[in-house]
């Protein structure tokens, strides 16, 4: 099986390795450039654990080939701290609302709702509960992180 | 949520603090099984049977051997002759459990050869590559087809397909229905389904050859598990090192895979290097261990014309699958609670284990519990529907009252304490009944079908294992403890070990706030540690919504014990007696003489560094272990029949208003309410969120998830496509309503909280779906109760 070089920008940080054709996004992150923070929950797109953000959009790592991401902007839960290691508004309301148990789909559910702040800072319950609707979690029937999420949008809009 | 009549005496405990274990996972620095990353390491990936039962004639792994980058190929015949078959929960001795299956598959998707290679994607193109020889024989799926004598045998060697049938009668059960007005008879069916963590299962083995320890990473939540690893593979305990502090990720009772350890274990010590299998999902749904309760329950019950209960028979049948571990052992945990919480004076109990070609049951969030007080909550609404009462007035009439605690149900249990009445008050009343029940006939005015649900059901917790003996007259365990052990160091910090691993439940938060409780020490600066389990403690695992019962309970006794350490260190020092000493934070004065004051800083010193000014004899340096037995265990059961099982039990009652589509079938839950009383809540975050995800687990079960099977025995539910999990629009927003009524057997009152939720909400779903189809004069007693199966149902397609 050929190896392909790929080169991509993670976190802010240009990072290389090479990877068959066949290595899903997820496992080149995690097992060629050790970032573990990205899960593997299912390994067919529906549970969302191993969400990531590519060029400003959520993507599902799972379902993408590591050489497809050559050359692109990856962000993963690792990028959500500020550069000396303080944790984003999003990430504290989280822990302030104990928006998790396991942890395990935790970096999919802070992809999914760090996107949608993005591109809605003010949203309802509805509208968090779209954003998350493709990442499933079994502790926590999802009430504390949509309270997280709601946490995290007043502080923004108070900061604004 | 409102928090009433909360218990304010506290520092720490009871009180809003953020979740130690929270900093790691939203920073992705968890620590979870596949993680840990090591040279040299080895991949597994199973050969899996596609019949439902078939004679292995023989496997030839040549041309998956000549595949560049494969290491070994793995059979249960060698498996067979080299370790010891694993522990069967029942007494079973001719029905034997191989990791991989040997000489027959007995379901599809068995494991029946393990291909280990350099990597994964190896791994699994040489799978395609082993040749097994097939010879497919007779197989049953339907549990009461495996029961009539000429069903094929799944365990020929056992001569029978029944595993356990046993019946127990407590009370005048006979007298009761011949002298009640009315009984009613009917059968209620919980699918095959399960709490079906995120991660799937994954373990590392190494054998360390310098040490000759087998060191084992592993997302493990079950009890014994090193003892467990050391009688398959003929190891010392010592010799197995299993690394606790591995993150486990969601397991909810699933997480037992002792067959993958076995396997991996095998292999590193085989091939000298390091080996892990992870799961896929197909191996995980299909083949692992994932699959819970598969139960048809024939339900009796005697009542008089005020609704009031007297009797009742259950018959239980619970289709093990194919190879019983500890899994026919859930049904015997509802016996702690078999008449729910409610005052019937007599019962009895048939507990039916089956055995079929199907992938093997495991241990589910409730141990069975949840099942049974679903088929209850419905005998309890088909009460209330047939003599025209409502049904909260039902529940009412028989609910325990609160000055009858403690409360000796017929099975020989002993409820610790409750006030199941006054929950159901403050619920009914927060809820907004009368609202509710306005809202539901609007909705049906609209020409739709609408349906207000109610559950008041308890979660026996604290865990023993009663169960064993009382299913296996050969097994006499009666110990069910926790440790835990509190080191001060020369700079007085404090850690706390435990020995065991956690798949979500905040136990390092755990043991911080109750060892802060009792010294009085800030518990942010305490540092809770699983540790490695050669380094580890007796224990029995969170199993059975124990912990913040049995680990709380040893925090608390350990610092108890570090508390009267410095107390006789100042004591020795004042050269005063400890009843004239004042503990304040951890510093300790004269009373009457607040000058006369050692500071914990000082008092640790000396217990590190002062040997000369420590109480003659003392040991040095400042730690102490507490063990403790589960209250109210160490008793066999007794010979009358009657056990006392579980110590704890906690109340819960569930109101949802649910609509249904007329033309569709699907179900929309539009509110949902619940109260709660698990007695004082050490940590209220982590009770929610345990609660508000048991109810998820709830409506999951009442009306997606089945492990499903075709008649050929085809497992048609190996992905998320096909077995559906509830998502974040399926989920509503939950009222939740606390109340505290103290455990008496417990060191802050606390009760279990592990199973809460999931322990309602089943049986209320089914309540609000059956209030929505009575106007039709349907109803459903099968969970789930899916989009299409109400759609038949509407259609007239199925009675």
């Amino acid at each position: 099986m050929s190896e392909h070089k790929i080169t991509l920008t993670v976190n802010g940080r240009e990072m290389s390795g090479h990877a068959e054709a066949r290595l899903t996004l997820v496992d080149f992150l995690r097992d060629v450039l050790g970032q573990t923070g990205t899960h593997i929950g299912c390994e067919h797109g529906v549970c969302g654990a191993c969400s990531v953000v590519m060029d400003g959009k959520p993507v599902r790592s799972c379902l993408m080939f590591a050489v497809m991401a050559d050359g692109h902007d990856i962000m993963t839960v690792e990028g959500l701290e500020g550069p000396e290691g303080e944790l984003s508004p999003l990430q504290d309301a989280f822990w302030e609302n104990h928006a998790m148990q396991c942890g395990y789909c935790t970096p999919g559910m802070l992809i999914a709702t760090h996107t949608l702040l993005q591109e809605n800072p003010n949203p309802n319950e509805a509208e968090i509960r779209e954003a998350i609707g493709g990442n499933l979690c079994r502790c926590t029937g999802y009430q504390q992180i949509v309270e997280a999420v709601q946490m995290t949008a007043k502080k923004l809009r108070a900061a604004t | 949520m409102p928090d009433t009549n909360a218990s304010p005496e506290y520092r720490y405990i009871t009180k809003k603090r953020r979740v130690t274990e929270d900093r790691r996972f939203i920073t992705g620095r968890g620590n979870f099984a596949a993680d840990y990353n090591m040279p040299g390491m080895l991949h597994v990936a199973m050969v899996t049977s596609p019949y439902t039962c078939a004679e292995i004639k023989g496997i030839n792994a040549e041309a998956a051997l000549a595949l560049p980058g494969v290491r070994y190929v793995l059979t249960g015949a060698e498996l067979f002759e080299n370790i010891n078959p694993l522990l069967s929960g029942l007494d079973l001795p001719k029905v034997k459990r191989i990791p991989l299956a040997h000489e027959r598959a007995r379901y599809a998707g068995e494991w029946v050869a393990a291909v280990v290679a350099e990597t994964r994607h190896i791994a699994e193109d040489a799978v395609e590559l082993v040749e097994v020889d097939y010879n497919p024989i007779e197989f049953v799926i339907d549990p009461e087809e495996a029961m009539l004598p000429d069903a094929p045998l799944v365990h020929p060697q056992h001569g029978s397909n029944i595993l356990c049938d046993k019946t127990w009668v407590w009370g005048d059960v006979d007298d009761d229905f011949e002298s009640a007005p009315h009984s009613l008879a009917f059968r209620a069916r919980w699918s095959r389904c399960s709490t079906v963590p995120i991660e799937t299962f994954v373990v590392t083995a190494k054998w360390d050859e310098g040490k000759e320890v087998l060191d084992v990473w592993a997302s493990i939540q079950m009890p014994k598990y090193p003892e467990q690893i050391a009688r398959a593979l003929s190891l010392p305990v010592n010799a197995i090192n299993v690394h606790f502090d591995v993150d486990v990720g969601g397991s909810y009772g699933l997480k037992r895979g002792i067959r993958q350890t076995v396997i991996v274990s095998y292999l590193t010590r085989k091939l000298r290097a390091p080996v892990r299998f992870n799961e896929d999902r197909l191996e995980n749904m299909s083949g692992g261990e994932m699959h819970g309760p598969d139960r048809i329950f024939d339900m009796e019950v005697a009542f008089d014309d005020d609704g009031i209960m007297h009797s009742l028979k259950i018959k239980a049948t619970d289709d093990a699958g194919c190879y019983p571990g500890r899994a026919p052992l859930q049904l015997g945990k509802p016996v702690s609670a078999i008449v729910g919480p409610y005052r019937i004076k007599s019962a009895s109990y048939t507990a039916i284990s089956v055995t079929t070609n199907k992938t093997s049951q495991e241990a589910v969030r409730g141990f069975g519990q949840a099942p049974t007080n679903f088929a209850i909550e419905v005998m309890v609404d088909k009460v209330a529907r047939k003599l025209g009462i409502d049904r909260d007035e039902v529940r009412r009439r028989n609910l325990i009252r609160a000055d009858e605690f403690p409360y000796r149900i017929p099975s020989g249990s002993e409820y610790d304490s409750g006030d199941y009445h006054t929950v159901l008050d403050k619920l009914q009343e927060s809820a907004g009944w009368q609202e509710l029940l306005a809202k539901r006939d609007a909705i049906r005015a609209e020409g739709k079908l609408a349906g207000l649900g109610i559950s008041t059901c308890l979660e026996p917790s604290g865990g023993n294992s009663s169960f064993e003996p009382f299913f296996n007259p050969k097994n006499d365990t009666t110990t069910w403890m926790e440790s835990c052990l509190i080191k001060v160091d020369m700079l007085g910090s404090i850690t706390a070990l435990m020995g065991t691993s956690t798949s979500g439940q905040g136990h390092e938060t755990l043991l911080s706030a109750v060892i802060g409780e009792v010294l009085e020490r800030d518990p942010d600066t305490i540092r809770g540690v699983h540790a490695e389990s050669l380094g580890a403690l007796p224990s029995n695992s969170p199993v059975g919504s124990r912990m913040a019962i049995m680990l709380g309970g040893a925090a608390a006794g350990a610092a108890e014990k570090i508390k009267k350490q410095l107390l006789e260190i100042a004591a020795h020092n004042f050269q005063l007696p400890v009843d004239r000493l004042i503990y304040d934070g951890g510093d300790i004065s004269v009373d009457g003489d607040p000058d006369k004051v050692m500071s914990w800083n000082l008092l640790i010193d000396i217990a590190h560094r002062q040997y000369h000014k420590m109480p003659l004899g003392s040991e040095p340096g400042l730690q102490a272990q507490h063990t403790w037995e589960v209250p109210t265990g160490g008793a066999l059961p007794a010979e009358d029949g009657t056990v006392q099982m579980y110590p704890c039990y906690a109340f819960e009652a569930h109101i949802p208003l649910i609509s249904i589509d007329p033309e569709t079938g699907q179900v929309e839950i539009l509110d949902y309410h619940m109260g709660h009383d698990c007695g004082t809540v050490l940590n209220p975050d982590i009770v929610r969120g345990m609660t508000f995800g048991g109810i998820a687990h709830g409506i999951g079960a009442a009306l997606y998830e089945k492990f499903e099977y075709d008649e050929g025995g085809q497992h048609l539910s190996g992905s998320f496509m096909d077995y559906l999990l509830p998502s974040s629009h399926e989920i509503p927003h939950v009222e939740m309503i606390k109340h505290y009524t103290p455990s008496p057997l417990t060191t802050f009152g606390q009760k279990g909280s592990g199973e809460s939720g999931y322990l309602g909400a089943p049986a209320a779903i089914a309540s609000a779906v059956n209030d929505a189809l009575a106007p039709l004069g349907k109803s459903i007693e099968t969970l789930p109760m899916r989009v299409r199966d109400i759609e038949a149902l509407l259609n007239g397609q199925i009675e």
